[in-house]
């Protein structure tokens, strides 16, 4: 194989230099952390080998949080290189690498797995099940997404990381251009952390057809859960476009191949159409769901029914059905003839047409109520005017003439940051407030929160407000330094301040979980913001089966009504009976360790030793055909004593712990 | 609770305003310097009206209702209505949106086909050909009939239409021009077009905005627009006294480098046209490695760029396996015969 030890590591540069050291005491002060507080067989047997959605859930979050901090790093350096003209702070090649994992690692690995771990903890809870349909391949795929992450995060120290852009255009991306192994990082972990998520699409869309409770139709679902089944459905439709692309990139780049190289005939527009092809879909994969949880938090901080639920409904099937035809308005200025041009500008304008159409019903489910300025809501209210601005930057964008005039520049990275922060990231913070309370116990501190809030959201508009302009005077995206005569410095100046706004902002959410974990009140109840579907129906935090007895719906905003009519009957002995659930196994974390192992050979070219590997893929695989474990029981008694506890704390007057 | 709502009023007002300013300035889109780009920008002002309309609608209907229906010390006893939607509401709020879209649609498509083609006024001029070939990273630009070449700076005359042919000689580029013209994507063995015209005589901007690796930000040109008489006695000028290009003086040029400006009284059309999708490559691995990290496998392909002492056009089809074999041999023998001439 020909190992050269000497380059295994990257070296010359003092930043990575300084991270290869930090990353090796981290990990040493972790593993002997747990070792000291004897901690293994805790985080093995809880944690590590759980089936649990959500402790599946919980598990995505962090993944999502700690990368969001590695993506933000990443921006960070990217507006410290620019805040000045001819700026030395990174060299060209540093900055290629900068921005290709900033732009994989926000959309992959932070917006992802923060919504699937939101869905993973939040749908079986919000269809009354006890948990997805498909468990231990739950855990697989989140397993599958560490292996992923993890392997496309060594990159930087180990190997080089990829530097061809997270859109990874051929031919630059190929052999020819990009001879070093950055972008083979780029194609194994993204084929791995790709597997798991469409394993998950698979798994949600069945967990929404088959598991929902009694009573529920799919036209009573809470519309977070509506968001998740259509995203589900994007997923298994699109993902595997990309699993294609990036095996034939895989081929391309380690066989030899020529599908996408322009040496030995392939077709570079190959690419970027299959690319696109599954990236477009992808957006409104990050964002439908998070359109879900602000209809939720909306509904319940207006104290209303969500406002035309059928239309909203309507909207969302329309989006997806849309977001599959629109990707070439990635690449109007790839000399496509005039008539797809204009067939692409009008489909692609057409979804703004029932995005509109949600923001107005968002308008008038708050219309007449009584809305309550939580944390939470305030993420929900700050879309609004955010992603509007998205919005109609969208449909600019969207009118292929003039996007001749936009393409690459920031102009288009100002629009997306817009659509995608407002859209996804504001919704996640929300969601995040929302959830917190079912998922540990206690509220995050309200007053830290609207800190967190005001920082993210002023310093999120002065970052990227200034890129606007600086597209339209002619600013392009992806270069590491411009001239002093360019007059970009100014703007490009305001913009990385507000970055660093921003950055205090997402510190202050940090301090906000750190603070709350240790002050935060415990006695909250089960209901803390009088909400209005199922999952406030169970305890707080849940207990691990989810609902004794699963309830029964009539209506849409099943709980709300219950409360209501005083439904919430004390449940008797003689109603419960034993709850099956599965038991807890290896076989998905072992997976995703040979995944990683053999993904890691792979992306060295040791394709022999990777082979070998993947024979342990193969044996998981068989071991788990041969598992029998028919799982367990939960007991009559423990599931009484359990019940009868929260729900004792539930009649107190816990309410109203937001002022 | 109240102040921070006057908060998030003040600003997103604040940004309303950013957004207005936006149409007085000096920014390179909004004062264009030919038909082209003017055509583009009247598209874009059109729709900032009817998307500044809109944002203005939402933002003041987002402000009234939020403020007015906001949890006060004094409505903590009001029970909001139960209200599942509107039906005619819902239509009108999808009407009107399909009804911008399609204000929007219209001048749209028109442009798109009118900037496809020479702008009116114009059609009687004979446009001037210019091939454009990228290449990392630089801009290679040749006049076919006058029979010279720029590189990183293009000269043309000005009122008369330029109809520039784009190809790349290696990975993928955009030719953007933003004070006269939109952009295209030039990629190795195909062929983009774009037409402009300069109103007046003057010297644009000229960039790359497809990143295509470590020399990108250094990727932008000159375009001088001249007077046709100045533009006639500087192709007189260079036919004179620039020097002749050899093939092999370009073949070093195609490896990944800045280059200053160039100019040669040929062109590199006698011996290679990249947009063909027969021609030769120009790949070079080695010269892109980047000095650090784990160095890759590289293929060895035969008609790669670094075997090109010794070899001749036989075995540069020895990969072409597919059945176009034979077309391309007698292409190449054109190209032989161009040189011959």
């Amino acid at each position: 194989m020909g190992i050269k030890w000497d380059e295994f590591f990257v070296t010359g540069d003092p930043l990575i230099f300084a991270s290869q050291i930090g990353i090796a005491l981290t990990l040493v002060g972790a593993l002997a952390g747990i070792t000291y507080f004897k901690k293994w067989n805790y985080l093995w047997s809880e944690w590590f080998t759980t089936v649990d959605h959500k402790k599946i859930g919980i598990m995505y979050i962090l993944l999502g949080v700690v990368m969001f901090l590695r993506g933000g790093i990443d921006g960070l350096m990217m507006k410290g290189q620019t805040a000045v003209p001819e700026n030395d702070f990174l060299n060209a090649q540093h900055y290629n690498e900068v921005f290709t994992t900033h732009g994989v690692i926000m959309i992959l690995f932070v917006a992802m797995p923060l919504l699937i771990g939101l869905m993973n903890f939040v749908i079986p809870l919000q269809i009354g099940a006890r948990d997805v349909a498909f468990p231990q391949l739950n855990a697989l795929s989140f397993w599958l997404t560490v292996s992923g992450a993890a392997l496309f995060n060594i990159s930087f120290i180990i190997g080089g990381s990829p530097d061809a852009g997270w859109t990874s255009y051929f031919p630059l991306a190929g052999k020819e251009f990009s001879p070093g192994i950055g972008n083979n990082f780029y194609a194994v972990a993204l084929q791995i952390a790709g597997a798991g998520t469409l394993m998950t699409g698979i798994n949600f869309v069945v967990t929404v057809l088959k598991m929902r409770t009694k009573g529920m139709t799919l036209m009573k679902m809470p519309m977070f859960t509506w968001t998740s089944f259509i995203t589900s459905i994007i997923i298994v439709a699109s993902f595997p476009i990309f699993t294609v692309a990036l095996a034939l990139m895989t081929f391309d780049r380690t066989f030899g191949t020529h599908f996408f190289t322009i040496s030995g005939g392939g077709m570079d527009m190959l690419w970027a159409n299959l690319f696109w092809l599954w990236g477009h879909p992808e957006v409104y994969i990050v964002v439908l769901p998070a359109f879900g949880m602000l209809s939720d938090i909306i509904s319940t901080f207006a104290r209303k029914t969500l406002y035309g639920y059928k239309s909203m409904v309507i909207s969302i099937v329309m989006i997806s059905v849309l977001s599959m035809l629109v990707w070439v308005h990635h690449f109007f200025t790839m000399g496509n003839s005039a008539g797809v041009n204009s067939f692409f500008s009008i489909t692609t304008m057409a979804i703004a047409i029932p995005t509109g159409v949600k923001v107005f019903n968002w308008l008038f489910t708050m219309r007449k109520g009584r809305i309550k300025f939580t944390t939470a809501m305030f993420w929900a209210l700050a879309f609004v005017p955010n992603f509007v601005i998205g919005g109609v930057t969208g449909v600019m964008l969207a009118m292929a003439a003039a996007d001749y005039q936009y393409h690459n520049t920031l102009f288009l990275v100002a629009h997306f940051h817009y659509v995608l922060i407002p859209g996804v990231v504001f919704p996640i913070f929300a969601g995040l407030y929302f959830w917190w309370p079912k998922m540990f116990g206690y509220m995050l501190n309200e007053k830290i929160g609207k800190w967190h809030f005001w920082l993210f959201v002023v310093g999120f508009n002065v970052t990227f407000m200034p890129m606007f302009f600086l597209g339209l005077d002619g600013a392009v995206r992806r270069a590491y330094t411009y001239s002093a005569e360019t007059g970009f410095g100014p703007l490009m100046m305001i913009s990385a301040v507000g970055s660093v706004i921003l950055a205090a902002g997402f510190a202050a959410l940090v301090y906000n979980i750190y603070w709350s974990a240790r002050n935060a009140d415990r006695n909250i109840g089960n209901d803390p913001w009088d909400a209005r579907t199922l999952e406030w129906a169970t305890a707080t935090p849940v207990q691990h089966y989810n609902f004794a007895s699963l309830p029964e719906v009539t209506k849409l905003d099943a709980f709300w009504h219950m409360k209501k009519n005083d439904q919430l009957q004390p449940l008797t002995e003689d109603e419960i009976e034993e709850i099956h659930l599965p038991s807890n196994t290896w076989i998905p974390i072992y997976m995703g360790v040979v995944f990683g192992i053999s993904g890691f050979l792979l992306v060295f070219e040791w394709t022999i030793a990777a082979g070998i590997a993947a024979l342990g893929i193969l044996a998981g695989l068989a071991f788990r055909s041969f598992d029998y474990d028919e799982g367990f029981h939960v007991h009559k008694d423990e599931i009484f004593e359990t019940e009868s506890n929260w729900r004792k704390g539930a009649n107190k007057g816990v309410k109203n712990h937001v002022s | 609770m109240k102040k921070s709502k006057l908060l998030l009023v003040s600003l997103t007002s604040i940004m309303a305003v950013l957004l207005l300013s936006g149409c007085e300035n000096n920014m390179v889109v909004f004062n264009p310097q030919g038909p082209i780009a003017r055509q583009i920008l009247e598209l874009i002002n059109f729709s900032i009206a009817l998307m500044l309309l809109v944002t203005v609608v939402v933002f003041g209907l987002f402000g009234f209702i939020v403020w007015k229906y906001r949890e006060r010390k004094d409505n903590l006893d009001y029970e909001p209505p139960e209200e599942h939607g509107s039906t005619v509401l819902e239509i009108i709020w999808t009407v009107i949106p399909i009804l911008i879209i399609v204000a929007l649609t219209i001048p749209t498509v028109k442009t798109i086909y009118a900037i496809d083609e020479v702008p009116k006024g114009y059609e009687d001029k004979e446009p001037l050909v210019i091939n454009v070939t990228s290449a990392d990273w630089k801009w290679i630009f040749s006049y076919p009939e006058q029979g010279i070449e720029t590189v990183n700076y293009v000269n043309i005359p000005e009122d008369r239409p330029i109809d520039f042919r784009l190809t790349s000689a290696g990975t993928m580029q955009s030719f953007w021009i933003p004070a006269l013209a939109g952009q295209k994507y030039t990629m190795a063995k195909a062929e983009t077009q774009l037409y402009l015209v300069a109103d007046n005589p003057g010297s644009y901007v000229g960039k790359n905005t497809n990143f295509n690796g470590q020399g990108y930000a250094g990727m932008e040109f000159e375009v001088l627009s001249q007077t046709q008489k100045d533009f006639d006695q500087w192709i007189k000028d260079v036919k004179e006294t620039a020097p002749k290009m050899t093939l092999e003086e370009y073949e070093k040029m195609l490896e990944p480098s800045h280059l200053g400006r160039k100019t040669f009284s040929n062109t590199h059309l006698e011996w290679v046209d990249h947009s063909d999708p027969h021609s030769k490559n120009y790949t070079n691995p080695e010269m892109y490695d980047r000095g650090h990290g784990w160095p890759g496998k590289i293929f060895e392909d035969k008609d790669n760029y670094k075997y090109k002492d010794g070899n001749n056009d036989n075995s540069n089809h020895e990969n072409n396996e597919d059945m176009n074999h034979k077309e391309s041999e007698t292409e190449d023998s054109h190209g032989g015969d161009h040189s011959g001439h």
